[in-house]
Formats: structure tokens, sequence, C-alpha cells
């Protein structure tokens, strides 16, 4: 291990992680190590595995890497070296101190963006071989503990955020009734079968940021979308689960979300601005249950604005008045390719769109996503110091004149806010559907 | 069961309500609902600034509410909603609310013959269920997964037993969540509990559990079956005995279980809710047989007919021996009955509908936004506006169509009754 | 001296080449089957289309992002595959040796040009070697037997550029040549030189994810 691992080893102590290891014998770290490896990983494990050459060429894939003065330990396969490579070499045979060390490389220091899967001439697919880690962690009971307990609410309420029935029917009437002092005839129709559009959150929207709903229904009525939420379980797209590598719950979780749009018999399913949940649902969660492509087709909100744009269903009434510059998510972007989408919806609400560098495919990350900002307060900091180059990226954007981040992402979002407050940027950070809500036409809204 | 026979089952047409006029009573009306006899239709409405009420047949409620949602028919034809006033909510029938208000209510539901009407309900943070106005003696942190006997005599869910403080992810491990019968916990704990059954003599309760983190299995009356799986799905009582079956997964792919033994000989991809037929001697399933591929199967059986984005809405007629299933393909629904896809294309399709001897199958479907009936394979060319599930006569020789028609001028809701020799000519 | 070089320029020669293809098809058909039994995303997303769209990025110098921001390791990693493997096979002297065991022949590169591409490949090695050693992040990855596979693949060209000089102990260098060469193709699928074989699977695969399924480029 080099030294800036063990200082970090020091620095970061997350009791979910600790307690864990203390439960373990080395015989059951092999045990579990070697049955996983056996049941669960095949030929894309080892080909990833057997064909990497060790060129460090993807070290300038990572973030973090470039983000700690190109320290070999960050780069993609130096972290694979420390975790997968190991317990290949080892059978297994390794310690509780070791399984500590690879639970926080892979939990913490990877954000599973795969864009280091572009820069691997052989387009190793780090991430997964991260994910296997995890994988490996959850079975063995090692799992920080904020990002767990997320599984946990997850596993129990099928949402992210321990959001109870009631009280998720009960913020939609709420801003449903909020929403009808602005536009007096506005719906969140809940449970209407036969809709065209079942529109799904991620479980912080009803516990902090109401207002994404709110914004959300706004753009529904003037669209005139024919649309619907479910006022059951299900209405979550989020997926920690998906993240610790508890694959079963992945899928309960994902067939809860798509037999919820299927029972209401609608023709898509429309999401908010969440990165990692469109993961879940467009090619993690439904090959876990065996659907090849998601059944029903689901539609990223980038997406689903620039539909509404291009045909005409919402309108310009003003330009958003600062330059903005576009922050490319890894899930929908090297994810779905919207970067084109997001932009030209961009271009059309505000006045002046200036690009950060590298952007589209090529963004650096937030250091916020694959689970590394639900791993909570413990690892704040190492998001933080994980993620410099952003923060220099950004400032380059803002010395062009960009005073706002428009990031179409929740994880992004936090990252990003933590990063531009840590830095004293000093740029405010929108998700697109704010700016859209505040720049649209309202036919019909009441004055004032 | 409701009493088919006592519906009128004269061949006709009758318009029960004109759907222009309430446009022009109301500010604002909701999608309507339809009684399952076809005799009444309603719909939430607007009656005033913040002011809501229900019209049926053209009669509005005789009190307004705060807010009403979920408005739904019983199968013997009440109308409930859920309703509030000054803050508080309860359960209104054919207008009339229950006498006692909760802080909420939500998941309304209707036993087979609609005389009981259960609800999950919320008070002071504790959480319970009601059925006719009667809450549960014991009230939980958490109630989740709500499940009501066919008779609507018994009522279960997931609930949370033991108070676990937010990060706390060692106690969660523990188990604190158990199953709720009418109020009574199991004396089991789980780390999970998920949904459930209820037996057709209302006496036994099966439920998908997880006895650890890693570990899934099926709990029956608290008691577990002696193995356990990767995952589990939804357990399913015999609707004539208490023997329980249910698909999980082992070693990575799905098999059926009745009462903790394999009965089917085959795995599959992903093999989920399965349906039984009246006297609970057949089962089909919705199945993958290969990755990517969805059909039904009967009695582990799989149809040749596959379809590559969904299969959905597996039923199986009473005498079991027809089973049919919503399917997609590449974008577009079809109806496909015995490993037959029917020739249209549809923008969405509805579970089918069997008639009682199984001879005819019937569907709502829809196409370019107007919906249509689907008989035996048939198409029927004339469009609605809104239409319900068809519903056939219990000699199976006539049909209940529920519709709205329109036109330039016109927005109608009818009651139709036609006999099905008409339509297959 | 004479009975090693018959022996190695015949039997061992067949031997080195029923290991190499042998094994070879060994390697991508047992990764074939492991893959339709544990892996079966893998067929399933797998689209030529895109699969060649990615592999061209991959192997045109500078088309890819990661290739462009690596000069002079984009530039010494394709003059070395290209010497790598066009040497071997147009070398006059290896075509006339098989034209006088099969009566087979085709197109020989002149011998200067053998002689340039030879000098490349041994000074890409020296390149990747001291890569190695002084790039903090390849020489974190790197193991002994990285430069084991280093030697492994300098040594046919080194000694097969000494025997075609005529240098000191060229019929000595000449065998070891013949018998590092066949060393070489032997290890190919079952060291860190099968990627070779995997190059256009992992490559192609990657690329038919990011252009079948996620609609994004991946270079």
């Amino acid at each position: 291990m080099t030294e800036s691992a063990e200082k970090i080893k020091k620095q970061f102590i997350d009791k979910g992680i600790e307690k864990g290891v203390e439960e373990l014998t080395p015989e059951k770290i092999e045990k579990t190590i070697n049955k996983i490896l056996k049941s669960e990983t095949g030929a894309r494990f080892k080909a990833y595995v057997e064909t990497c050459v060790h060129c460090g060429l993807c070290s300038e894939g990572c973030h973090y890497y470039l983000s700690h003065d190109k320290d070999p330990a960050f780069s993609p396969a130096g972290k694979v070296k420390q975790t997968i490579w190991e317990i290949v070499k080892t059978k297994g045979k390794v310690s509780p101190e070791f399984i500590k060390q690879a639970c926080e490389i892979a939990f913490t220091e990877c954000n599973l963006c795969k864009r280091c899967a572009m820069y691997c001439p052989f387009g190793i697919d780090v991430a997964y071989l991260m994910l296997t880690m995890r994988r490996i962690c959850h079975m063995l009971g090692v799992v920080p503990q904020y990002i767990c307990d997320t599984a946990h609410s997850h596993a129990s309420t099928m949402n992210q955020m321990w959001v109870k029935d009631d009280e998720w029917i009960d913020s939609l009437i709420w801003q449903e009734e909020e929403a009808r002092e602005e536009i007096p005839d506005l719906r969140i129709p809940l449970e209407k079968e036969g809709a065209d559009i079942f529109y799904s959150v991620i479980g912080p929207e009803p516990k902090f940021r109401a207002q994404l709903i709110y914004q959300a229904a706004v753009i529904m009525n003037v669209a005139g979308a024919d649309w619907t939420m479910p006022a059951t379980p299900g209405w979550d797209n989020s997926d920690m689960c998906m993240f610790i590598g508890e694959n079963e719950m992945m899928g309960r979780l994902k067939k809860s979300h798509f037999e919820a749009a299927m029972r209401l018999k609608v023709k898509r399913i429309v999401m908010g601005e969440c990165g990692h949940a469109f993961r879940s649902v467009y090619d993690m969660g439904n090959r876990w249950l065996g659907w090849k492509m998601p059944p029903i087709p689901v539609i990223h909100a980038l997406e689903f604005y620039h539909e509404l744009l291009t045909q005409g269903k919402i309108k310009v009434a003003k330009k958003f008045d600062k330059a903005v510059t576009f922050h490319d998510p890894c899930n929908v972007v090297r994810g779905r390719g919207l970067h084109e989408m997001g932009r030209e919806v961009t271009r059309a609400f505000t006045n002046e769109l200036i690009e950060m560098h590298p952007n589209r495919e090529q963004n650096l990350c937030c250091c916020a996503g694959g689970g590394v900002i639900n791993c909570g307060p413990p690892f704040k900091m190492k998001r933080i110091d994980g993620d410099r180059i952003k923060a220099e990226q950004l400032f380059n954007a803002k010395s062009r004149g960009a005073s706002t981040i428009i990031a179409p992402c929740h994880n992004c979002h936090g990252g990003l806010e933590d990063i531009v407050h840590h830095y004293g940027l000093g740029m405010d950070i929108k998700f697109l559907g704010d700016i859209i809500y505040e720049c649209m036409e309202k036919p019909g809204a009441s004055e004032g | 069961m409701v009493d088919l026979d006592a519906w009128d089952w004269e061949v006709d047409k009758r318009m029960i309500a004109d759907l222009r006029q309430w446009k022009e009573q109301f500010e604002h009306i909701e999608e309507p609902c339809v009684s399952p006899d076809g005799e009444k239709i309603a719909a939430v409405v607007q009656s005033g600034e913040m002011e809501f009420s229900v019209c049926e047949n053209g009669t509005v409620w005789e009190s307004p509410f705060d807010k009403v949602w979920y408005l739904r028919y019983t199968p013997d034809g009440r109308l409930v909603g859920l309703v509030s006033d000054t803050g508080t909510w309860t359960v209104a029938v054919d207008g009339e609310a229950w006498e006692e208000t909760y802080d909420f209510v939500w998941n309304t539901q209707f036993s087979e013959d609609g005389k009981n009407i259960t609800v999950a309900a919320q008070s002071g943070m504790e959480y319970f269920a009601v059925t006719n106005g009667t809450p549960w003696e014991n009230k939980f942190s958490f109630m989740t997964n709500l499940a009501i006997s066919r008779d609507g005599n018994h009522s279960a869910a997931s609930v949370q037993t033991i108070s676990i403080s937010e990060g706390d992810i060692w106690s969660f491990r523990k188990g604190c969540f158990s199953v709720a019968v009418d109020g009574e916990p199991w004396d089991t704990n789980f780390v999970n509990v998920w949904e459930m059954d209820i037996s057709a003599d209302g006496r036994h309760v099966a439920a998908e559990v997880r006895t650890t983190i890693y570990d899934f299995t099926i709990a029956v009356d608290g008691k577990t079956w002696p193995e356990t799986f990767q995952a589990v799905w939804k357990p399913k009582f015999s609707p004539v005995t208490t023997s329980v079956t249910a698909s999980v997964r082992k070693n990575g792919v799905w098999v059926l279980m009745r009462d903790g033994r394999q009965i089917w000989d085959r795995s599959f991809v992903q093999l989920w809710h399965h349906v039984y037929n009246a006297d609970g001697t057949k089962i089909a399933a919705i199945v993958a047989p290969k990755y990517g591929r969805w059909t039904m199967a009967l009695d582990g059986v799989p149809w040749s007919l596959t379809f590559g984005d969904l299969v959905t809405d597996a039923v199986i007629s009473a005498d079991g021996r027809r089973v049919g299933c919503v399917g997609k393909e590449n974008g577009v629904y079809f109806i496909a009955v015995d490993g037959i896809r029917w020739n249209d294309t549809f923008d969405m399709a509805w579970k089918p509908v069997f008639s009682s001897d199984s001879a005819y199958v019937a569907a709502k479907v829809e196409k370019n936004g107007r919906y249509f009936l689907a008989l035996n394979g048939k198409f029927l060319g004339h469009g609605f506006k809104s239409l319900w599930d068809p519903v056939f006569s219990p000699d199976g020789k006539k049909l209940l169509v529920r519709g709205i028609e329109d036109g330039p001028d016109k927005e109608q809701y009818h009651r139709k009754v036609i006999k099905v020799s008409d339509i297959l000519g | 001296m004479h009975d090693l070089y018959a022996f190695v320029s015949g039997p061992l020669v067949w031997v080195a080449f029923i290991i190499f293809f042998g094994g070879s098809i060994y390697r991508l058909v047992s990764m074939a089957i492991l893959a339709k039994k544990k892996d079966g995303v893998v067929f399933e997303y797998f689209n030529f289309k895109y699969a060649l769209r990615s592999i061209f990025h991959w192997i045109i110098p500078f088309a890819s992002t990661n290739w462009r921001l690596h000069p002079w390791m984009t530039i010494v990693t394709f003059a070395f595959h290209i010497g790598l493997i066009f040497t071997p096979v147009f070398l006059f002297a290896h075509i006339i040796l098989i034209k006088e065991s099969w009566d087979i022949s085709w197109w020989a590169m002149p011998d200067g040009l053998a002689d340039i591409l030879t000098l490349v490949v041994i000074a890409s090695c020296v390149f990747f070697f001291v890569r190695r050693q002084v790039l903090p992040e390849v020489k974190y990855l790197t193991s002994t037997s990285d430069y084991v596979i280093l030697v492994l693949v300098a040594l046919p060209f080194i000694t097969g550029f000494w025997t075609y000089h005529q240098w000191p102990e060229s019929t000595f260098m000449g065998i070891l040549h013949i018998l590092s060469g066949e060393v070489m193709l032997a290890v190919i699928p079952f060291t860190k030189l099968s990627h070779m074989l995997f190059f256009p699977i992992t490559r192609g695969y990657m690329g038919s994810e990011f252009g079948g399924v996620r609609q994004a480029k991946d270079w």
C-alpha cells in the first residue's frame, strides 16, 4: 500500500466498515470471496483481469487520480490492483484489514462513472470490477454505515429515505395544493390508470426537495401531459442497493418500480433529473430481472424536456439572465448520450452557455455518484479532496463568465455543492428543471 | 362473489350519463370510474373554490370535502372515496363519511363480495388497518404491504415491531419487522417482510421474508420454510387448500415451489406472478425461459411464443384449460391466449377476461388514443373515448360493454349488453 | 549445433505454432463458453457495428482522446505493434524458409525496411521498459512478469537482427532467435500477451454497450 492510501486509512473512520471487519475471520473471507468469484463472475471478470497489460493509460480517466497529484494508488488500475488483483492472486486468502482497505477503495474512491472505460485501450470496465469488490464486501457484511442504512430503507420501504406510504401520498397532495396557488387547475393525478406518462422521482424529492415535484407538476400541466404518479411503493426510482452490490434487492426495487408503471398501464416512465436511478432502471436492475431493455421505455428528464421543447409543448417566456455552464452527469451522458439534448434545452432557455472543458462524454465526475455521497459525512472530505480537478474545471468555466452550473442529476448537485462551497467557487447550481420552471411560459397561471 | 345473475343482461344499450352536462356544471372533472354492473358512473368534481365532491349519474354527493381521491367502486357497486375535511381523513361510501377520522388513509381494498372495505390508516404517527370503520387494536410505527382475505374479514400487513433509530444498521439486521394479522403480530421477527397472501379460509397468512440480509424464504403463520433462497417472490395460497406456492431463486435461476418443495421440473431466468385456476389444480405463471424472452408457462411448460419487451396480466381460465396474457414486442402490445398471439397490435392492452366456460376471451385495448374491444382474436372497430374491462354474463353468451362514446357534440357514457354470437357472426 | 538447429527449426516450429494456434483457439473458445454460461450479457448486447466503431477508434493512432493525450506513447505503441506483427510475417528470410518447405510465398518487405522495423521494436521495448521504471502510475502496476514479457518480445528481434548482420556467434544467435521466437509465439495465449486475442472482444463489448445501449462514444 502506498503512503497516500495509508494516510486516508487513518483519516476516515466508518462504523459500518469497522464493526463489519470485527466480525470477519480469514476463513470466512476466503470462503465468501471464492463463492462469489466462482458463482457470480465469469468471462468478463476473467478477461478484464487477464487482459490488463498494466500500461497505466487509464490513469488520466480518473478524477481521483488527477486530483491527488497523480498518485498511482488512485488510478483505476491502481485501485483494481489493491482490490481485485490481490484477491485473485491470493485466491481469497486476505486479511480482515485488507477487506477494510478494499471496502474503502471500492466504495469511496471510485464513483463507477466509467470514464476510465473510455481511457483504457481495451475497454476494461473498472466500474464492474469495483462493483464486484463491493458485492464481496456486502456479502462479508462490510459496508459503510450510511449507504448500508439507505439500502435497508430501500428494502423496508421501497424508497431511499424511509418515507412511509402515507408520507409519500401526503407530500404529493401537499405539492398539488401549493401549485394550485400558482396554476389553479393544476393536478398531480394519483393512480390514473391508462395515463401516457408515469412520473417517478427519487426518495429525497418528497423528503427534502419537494419543490422539484412542484416544478415537475407545473411543467407537466403546462405541457398538457397526460401523466400520473402512483400512490403505492414503486414511486422511487433510486437504488443504493445497486451500489452496495445487493443485487437481489436491486431487482426487488426495480420490479416494484416497473410493476407500478405496468399496473397503471402507462406508455412510458418519465423520471426526474437523477443519474444513478436512470442507470438502475436502464441497464442494471432490469438486467438482473431478465429484461434485456426496460420493459417500459424510460425517458430521462433531459430527453423529456427536449421533447416538450421541440414539440412546442413548453415555450420560452424569458431567457435565464446569467451565463451558465452544463455539467454532463455520467449516467445520462456516458450512460445514455443525452448531452446534446440537454444543451439544446439549455441554449433555448439561457442567454449564454459557456462550456466547461472537458465536456460531454469526457466530462469529469462530480465525485458524488456511484453511491459515494451516500457513504455520508465520514467520507465528505474524501469526496471533496478527490475532486479538486473538478473545482479547477469549474473555475476555468467561471473565469470565462459562467456563474451558474446546470447539473441535471441529484448526486451531481450534492457533490458539486460541496465542491463549490469548499473551493470557494461562488457559483450557483441548478437543475435544468429549475431554469425551465423559471423561464417558461405559464398560460393559466394566476397573476403575481 | 357478486351475484352476476342479478345484473341486467337484456340485450340493450342505455345512456347512463351525458358527460357534457357535467362539464358545463363543474369547474373541473377528474377521470371517471364506473360500477361493475355498468349502471353508474362517477367522478371527483371540483364543486367550488378548493372544494371537491363526487358526481354520480349526475347527482352530486350532498356534502363536499376539502379533497377526494382514489374514487373506486366496490364489486357490489358502492362508491368509495378517500376524503378529507378540516385536516383529517376518512373513507366516504356513497357520500357518507365514516364517523372515525384519521390523520391519513390510503390503499383501499375490497372483499370479493364488496361488503368489506379495508384501508391503511395513520393517526398520531401510528399505523394500522381499518375495516368498515373499525381499526386494529394494535398500532405500529410502520406498516406497508396491506393484504386482505377474500371475504375481507381479515387483514394483514408488514409491520415494524421493534423501533430503531435511523442509521442503526446493526439492530436492523437482528430483525425488526413482522406480519400483523388483524393487528396481532407474529411471534417471529424478520429482517424484512414483503408481500403476503391470506388463505381462502382466512385463517393463514404466507409472506415473503428475509431472515438475514442474505437469506430469503417464505414464512407461513410465522414459521419459515426449511430452506432459504437467494430471493423469493410473493407466495400464494391454493384457492382450496392451505398449501402455499412461491417462486424462489436458487443457484441464479428461478423455480416454483409448493410448501418448500420444487414442483415444476424446470427452472427459468425469471418466474413470477403465478396464478391458480378455480379449483387449484392448475398453475400458470409469467416466465422468462431465456434472458430477455418472456412468455407464459402452464404447469411448468412454457409457450413457444415469446415476447421481448414484457409479459404482464397473466390470467388462467376458471377451468384451468386456457391461459392468457398481455405481451409486448418492439414497443407494441399484443394479446396472447394459449400460446397464440392475436393478429392486431395495440398501443396498450388490458388483462384478457375469460367467460366462465372459457369458450370466449375478451379484452380492452387501445389504438391511436381510442379504446376498443377485442374478442377471441377479433378486433372490434368501434372506438370509445373511454372503456372499461368487458364482463361476460354468467352463461358466457353475452358481454357487458361499459364505454364513453363521443363525437363533435356529445360525450355519453353507455351501458351496453351484446350477444357474443352477434360479434363473432 | 547442427542437430540443435535442425530441432529448433523443425519439430519445435511445429510445436510452437500448434501451441500458439491451439492455445489461442482454446482460450477464445473456453472464454466464449464461460461467457455463455456466466455472462450471457456479453452475447446479448454485443453489436458488431458498434464493436467495430469502437475498435477502429482505438486501432487508428490519435483517433481516441487518450491516444491524443499521450502522443509519444501512441506513436511508439503503434510503431511497435506494426513492427511486431509485420516484420516476422513479411521478412524475406522467413518467406524463403516457408517457400522451401511448402512452396508458398507472398510479398516480402525490403531488408532495409525490416531492419528499421526491427530496431523500432527493440527501441520500443526499451521505451516501455523505461516507461515502467519512470512513470509512477505505470511503475505502481508493474510486476516482474511484465519485464519478463518485455524481454520475451525483444529477444527474437535482437537475436534476429544480430544473426542477419552476421555479428559474432551468429549461428548460436540464429538458434536463439528461432527458439526465442517460438517461445514468444507459444506463450501468447497464456500470458498477458493474450491481450492480442482479447482486445477485439473487450473493446468490442465496451463499444457495443456504449454504442448500442448507452448511445454514447467510448473513445
